[in-house]
């Protein structure tokens, strides 16, 4: 694998499957009764965070401790980004105190790559701007092969803000290098200009998209979208793209349900759905400290590269 | 390379009155001519320009080795020179001194300086920064509005008679066409262009690359090629109504260059310019070599292969009239940054030769003759400025070029204050061999003149 995990083409057909592989021994861990190894004993990680983020922070955190690394929060207030200190100077002056890791949380897409070419630490983009999130995507890759066995072949719907989302572009590039069929849906407004040469399928009518479909993952809508007159209310919103029961019925009967969080209800997704039998919404979130190991015990096991 | 004057063959030449120019391929469109030619320069002046000069007494020869051209003077009318106020990204003697290495004997300067300029103090200002300096010619060109806010005209009279050549609001478009209108019509009282950098600002909205393929896989905001477009469509018809004359800045879409296209077919009043980078460069530098370089953020934004492919075409055909380099210094810590916080902007003076060669004349798309025009004739007419020809009596400005050097960029050994470039490293065919303003050698590559290129 590369020094630092930033895009999902960073890494292989074999590394992503070498995550998955990992990422299984490593659930068993946190069903143990002492959910701890020692495996990245006396190794620093920190995790820089300048988007507040719940979830994935916290999964990033559990993950270290459980293979016992030094762990450091950082979180930095939006708002001061612009004023105060460089991105370049906080990550020199962390670099500074020699740490191992460093997993970054960004607003601007490509924060994770300017790291990367300054800092001896590994980067693990923990979500950058529009770009990618990775790690999401590959916890997504994980509870879908666990539910289906495989991802060869699958229809895979992905539907809502596809403009902004960093975890569809993850989702794309690592579901179409497994070989999953994947079809996009959202409103126009929302589509981004050359999403088609990604080798998917692109629709706006999400009753297309969902047909016959193993798997459908909901993206999040940011309610401030609308002021960016880019659908015209919440309502329209949810009746047009929502997805609902009736919608669910038009996939296979064993399909999946996913959302990366956090959920909106009653916007892009009705409570019924979310919390309905079909929905592995908390098992992606359960899977997501498993394949964060997985990747940080593989990141660190590598031999050190020189610069 | 380098300007040491020392020992080399144009030694002593500011020192001397008349000398003679030998040898040499001489193109000067203007005048029509191509072929070997002396060249006596008298004074400041030129003197004479034919066939085997007899060398008379008291005039010095400077032999000009074969596959050299001597043109008139390259004019860079897009620049940003920084001075006032942002005096760490680059000064008028750092940029002049960049534009001479480079090939330019005069470069016409924006005014979003700091003050802006846009009133006959900071041109004064500039002038004289510039007569200090004593390199290239600089032509200030003066805000359309007051402050660059798009709301009341600048005191255009003023910014004339104090220097300036023309008037933009470069880099914060004239959003209104009602101002838009009354330049036009003001500037046409004094015979001045309004040069237009086109952009939509609320199409192009927060915007750091163009829309396309790359931007959307890299996760960047997108700015469409309509941004550009609609406003030039927009300014050309506004051109027609008032009569003014009307010069598109580096363009950067086939859109816009389609609508120049079509405003010079109904006779507006109208030329434009494109930039080396936007003839050699596309949007997938987004991502490689290096993604998220910022020194491949600037605005106009690269655009797509069809779009580096239409001014390569508009090139050839005539439709392009200027090739600019909207040199934009910015200091290393300002662009090493997050991509969405870079600004806008890279260095162009001493890379454009170079460019024009290894992509323009080595490969057929121009000719020698219409490179000469694209760099100096037009940019000359479109600012009506002196140069852009070699007659008799005008003012010796004079580049001397070597199209067969091999020249490998490198931004650590610029003249300019900033090193942000993308062309780092290229290795490219075609560079400056001297630069002559006034009858002054103000740059001299020693190696080139004695004959060694490559």
């Amino acid at each position: 694998m590369k020094k630092d995990l930033l895009s999902i083409n960073d890494l292989t057909r074999d590394d992503i499957y070498l995550i998955l592989d990992t990422a299984e021994a490593m659930r068993e861990v946190g069903e143990r009764p002492i959910k701890k190894v020692p495996t990245l004993r006396g190794r620093t990680i920190v995790n820089l965070f300048y988007e507040p983020s719940t979830r994935t922070r916290t999964s990033f955190e559990i993950a270290e401790k459980r293979l016992s690394a030094d762990t450091l929060n950082i979180a930095v207030a939006t708002s001061s980004v612009l004023k105060g200190e460089t991105l370049v100077d906080t990550a020199l002056n962390i670099e500074a105190m020699a740490p191992d890791m460093i997993v970054l949380r960004h607003a601007s897409s490509g924060a994770g790559h300017l790291l990367s070419r300054i800092c001896r630490s590994r980067i693990i983009n923990a979500g950058d701007g529009m770009h990618e999130h990775p790690t999401q995507a590959l916890l997504d890759a994980f509870t879908i092969r666990e539910h289906k066995k495989r991802l060869d072949g699958l229809k895979v719907a992905i539907v809502g803000d596809l403009l902004h989302s960093r975890v569809l572009r993850s989702n794309v590039l690592l579901l179409t290098t497994l070989g999953a069929c994947v079809w996009v849906s959202g409103p126009a407004t929302l589509v981004p200009r050359g999403l088609d040469q990604l080798g998917i399928r692109v629709t706006t009518s999400v009753d297309e998209a969902v047909v016959d479909a193993d798997v459908i993952m909901m993206l999040r809508i940011q309610q401030e979208r609308m002021q960016g007159a880019y659908f015209p209310s919440i309502r329209e919103y949810f009746t047009t793209f929502g997805m609902t029961r009736e919608r669910v019925a038009r996939a296979k009967p064993d399909v999946i349900i996913m959302h990366p969080g956090p959920m909106n209800r009653g916007v892009e997704i009705a409570s019924d759905v979310a919390d309905g039998p079909y929905s592995v919404i908390l098992q992606q979130v359960a899977n997501g400290v498993a394949v964060r190991m997985a990747v940080l015990y593989l990141l660190a096991g590598e031999p050190e590269v020189a610069d | 390379m380098g300007s040491d004057l020392g020992n080399s063959p144009m030694g002593n030449l500011s020192k001397r009155e008349r000398w003679l120019l030998k040898g040499g391929r001489v193109v000067d469109p203007v005048n029509g001519r191509d072929g070997a030619f002396d060249l006596l320069i008298d004074g400041d002046r030129i003197g004479r320009v034919d066939r085997d000069l007899l060398v008379e007494g008291g005039v010095s020869v400077v032999e000009v080795p074969a596959g050299l051209v001597i043109c008139p003077g390259l004019i860079d009318m897009h620049v940003h020179l920084r001075e006032p106020g942002q005096e760490h990204k680059e000064t008028v003697a750092t940029g002049t001194a960049a534009a001479v290495a480079g090939g330019f004997t005069a470069v016409a300067c924006m005014p979003n300086t700091i003050p802006v300029n846009d009133n006959a103090g900071v041109t004064r200002f500039i002038l004289n920064k510039a007569a200090e300096a004593s390199l290239a010619r600089v032509y200030p060109i003066g805000a359309v509005s007051r402050g660059q806010q798009g709301e009341q005209l600048a005191d255009i009279a003023e910014l004339k008679e104090a220097g300036c050549v023309a008037v933009t609001d470069d880099g914060r478009p004239v959003a209104t066409a009602l101002l838009m209108r009354r330049a036009l019509e003001y500037t046409s009282m004094y015979d001045m262009p309004v040069i237009d950098h086109c952009e939509e600002q609320t199409l192009k909205g927060d915007g750091v690359a163009h829309e396309g393929f790359h931007a959307s896989a890299l996760g960047l905001r997108g700015i469409p090629a309509e941004a550009e477009s609609i406003m030039a469509l927009r300014d050309i018809a506004l051109a027609e109504l008032t009569r003014g004359a009307l010069h598109i800045a580096h363009m950067s879409a086939r859109q816009t260059l389609d609508a120049v296209r079509w405003g010079k077919s109904r006779g507006a009043s109208v030329t434009c310019e494109v930039t080396p980078h936007h003839f050699v460069l596309t949007d997938a530098m987004l991502g490689a070599p290096t993604a998220y370089d910022t020194n491949v953020k600037m605005n106009p934004p690269l655009r797509e292969a069809a779009d580096r492919d239409a001014m390569l075409a508009g090139l050839a055909d005539g439709s392009v009239d200027v090739i600019a380099t909207d040199h934009a210094p910015h200091h290393y810590d300002e662009k090493r940054v997050e991509f969405d916080h870079a600004p806008f902007g890279i260095t162009g003076l001493e890379t454009a030769v170079s460019l024009c060669f290894d992509r323009l004349v080595h490969t057929g798309v121009v000719s020698l003759s219409r490179l000469i025009e694209l760099l100096s004739v037009n940019p000359a007419r479109v600012l009506r400025v002196s140069g852009g020809s070699l007659s008799e009596g005008a003012p010796a400005d004079i580049s001397i070029l070597a199209p067969d050097m091999t020249v490998t960029v490198s931004a650590a050994a610029m003249r300019s204050k900033s090193r942000n470039t993308p062309f780092d490293g290229w290795t490219l065919r075609g560079g400056v061999a001297a630069t002559i303003v006034g009858g002054r050698s103000v740059y001299v590559d020693k190696n080139a003149m004695l004959g060694h290129c490559g």
